[in-house]
């Protein structure tokens, strides 16, 4: 496809005196598998609903696959874009199943009903996170893992060309968080431009792209493998830990060691 | 596991019993010798009992949209000003008639009086709702749009209380429509009630699905492309006209919008459209239920039907609190 799957340009905005988000810019393509990382407070959700169209820039704009994000009718960019937000909002009797089944909402509508398509395509995602064995349950009665990966599963089954996602790995243990970055890698293989915001810098590393943000800016933007990168990570984490190479049977991989 | 469907079948089924008991019971005890009293059954027990049914539905319909909406299993239908507003138009139109040299009961079977009066609450309801939403500017804040209910509710509840004291009159007919009765409901209000939930229900139904969306929370909601401002709007309008409608020729009959989504979401696992249907079925069982009984615990007297879902719903929320260790 000719351009980014999702553009911004110069995007800002401020929360009262604060610049939750100062200036940024940046192109996602499809196929792309990004990881964004910064310190608390960076500026790394706002910027993720920004991206998302979820919240009005004070300044910039957003190109969703060619589009202006803010002329594009709500469902288009719904069924184009996919977001998982970041606070456990989630709160419901209804069953798991139903919640995923809302991730087809855009291509359905309100109105419509879901075609065996999309009942196919909440199986997948379904199946995608584990979450099957407990699709018939209550999402208030799921532990904090098992709803994640309900969550996950509804922005999964939207089977949108974007997918934002806002600390992924929030509750799921060690299997499920490796077992998350493999989906989400082998989406990217299949087209899908992914951009997550994640915590914890190891699973970052196995990005193919990493933005370190700070203080509203972006302060860096390169694969794992470029030094200067890694060098300014370790920067605005105060040299906190070290990047060191390990080498795996896949080949190296990038791991982060606390030093204090 | 109950089904969804069981869960409706047992409904209509207990509905069914409870509506035979309804057209039973009397002021002198029970009697299902319909032919000799036809007159009676006819024109006072069964537009009574279907009049309960449908009261019941519509509060148990409006509170189940209430809670999605406010994604608040506690969240009650009257929340939003329409229980006060209804209170003052109430007191209004009785004041009103004091004014006038004409005493109004509650009871009056005065068409004009009647209609008067179911006219006054539904408007204050209505007009509690459309305050409460221009103080909180919108359905946009849920949190600010509850706190705008509350301060209305408290508003216009004191400016009722204030017409009482100048015009004493109105005191004991407010009385009765704040505990809620089933006692005037006749074949117009029940064609009333009836109307209502045959425009609100379908909407209600069709807008189901952005309550199973809003469970996600406010954001994820509009992420899926919803205009939440519109749909939450339209729910709010549809909850006041159910509320409006119900407590115009009701009263403000406690705790049935509350506790009948409840008991439907202990019972199954379900989506907000079945949730919607049947939480209108547990509220119709409710109040017939509750209408029945006051009718026979203390023959020939009465109880106000409010008086016993007040008691009945408050005992069914300790148990829950009980259940859940929290008490």
């Amino acid at each position: 496809m000719a351009g980014p799957a999702l553009r911004a340009e110069g995007l800002s905005l401020r929360l009262g005196v604060h610049r939750a988000v100062d200036g940024v810019s940046l192109d996602v393509q499809a196929g792309q598998w990004t990881a964004i990382v910064g310190p608390n407070g960076a500026g790394k959700s706002t910027l993720l609903s920004l991206l998302a169209g979820l919240r009005k820039p004070d300044a910039g704009q957003v190109w969703l696959q060619g589009r202006a994000m803010a002329a594009l009718p709500p469902r288009e960019r719904a069924a184009a874009l996919a977001w998982l937000s970041q606070q456990g909002e989630a709160e419901g009797d209804i069953a798991a199943r139903d919640v995923v089944r809302l991730g087809r909402l855009p291509r359905h509508g309100l109105f419509g009903a879901p075609t065996t398509a999309d009942e196919a395509a909440v199986d997948r995602a379904l199946a995608e996170t584990e979450a099957t064995p407990f699709a018939t349950r209550r999402l208030n009665e799921l532990s904090g893992g098992e709803r994640q990966r309900v969550l996950l599963a509804r922005a999964l089954a939207v089977e949108a060309p974007v997918l934002l996602l806002d600390e992924p790995t929030t509750h799921l243990d060690a299997p499920h968080q490796r077992a998350l970055l493999r989906s989400l890698a082998g989406r990217a293989r299949d087209g899908v431009a992914v951009l997550a915001v994640l915590h914890d810098l190891t699973l970052a590393l196995a990005a193919d792209r990493v933005l370190v943000m700070a203080r509203g800016r972006l302060q860096a933007d390169g694969p794992p493998a470029d030094p200067a990168l890694r060098q300014a990570l370790m920067q605005v984490f105060e040299h906190a830990f070290s990047i060191e190479a390990v080498s795996t049977v896949g080949g190296p991989r990038w791991v982060a060691v606390p030093l204090r | 596991m109950l089904g969804p469907l069981g869960l409706a079948a047992g409904l209509l089924i207990l509905a069914s019993l409870l509506a035979v008991l309804g057209l039973a019971a009397g002021s002198e005890g029970w009697s299902l010798a319909w032919a000799q009293e036809w007159d009676l059954v006819s024109a006072i027990r069964a537009p009574r009992t279907l009049g309960a049914l449908l009261t019941g539905a519509l509060l148990g319909l409006a509170g189940a949209i209430a809670q999605g909406l406010f994604r608040n299993p506690l969240a009650d239908p009257y929340l939003l000003g329409s229980a006060a507003g209804a209170g003052l138009g109430v007191v209004l139109v009785l004041a009103a008639g004091g004014l006038l040299g004409q005493h109004i009961g509650l009871a009056t079977t005065d068409l004009l009086l009647r209609v008067g009066l179911v006219g006054g609450a539904f408007i204050g309801a209505v007009v509690g709702v459309a305050l409460t939403l221009m103080l909180a500017r919108g359905t946009g804040r849920p949190l600010v749009l509850l706190l705008a209910g509350v301060v209305v509710g408290i508003l216009l509840s004191s400016v009722s209380e204030l017409v009482t004291l100048i015009s004493p009159e109105a005191l004991r007919g407010k009385q009765i429509f704040l505990l809620g009765t089933t006692s005037f409901l006749g074949w117009t209000s029940a064609a009333v009630l009836a109307g209502a939930l045959a425009l609100v229900l379908p909407l209600a139904l069709r807008f189901a699905r952005a309550l199973d969306a809003l469970v996600l929370g406010e954001a994820s909601a509009s992420s899926l492309g919803l205009d939440l401002h519109k749909v939450r709007l339209l729910l709010v309008v549809l909850m006041a006209l159910a509320t409006g409608t119900a407590v115009a020729q009701a009263g403000l009959v406690a705790f049935v919008g509350l506790v009948s989504p409840h008991i439907v979401r202990r019972l199954v696992v379900v989506t907000h459209a079945p949730l919607l249907l049947l939480s209108s079925l547990a509220g119709a069982v409710l109040l017939l239920a509750a209408d029945v009984a006051a009718r026979s615990v203390i023959v020939p007297q009465e109880l106000p039907v409010g008086v016993l879902t007040a008691v009945l719903g408050g005992m069914y929320l300790l148990v829950l609190l009980r259940r859940r260790g929290n008490w």
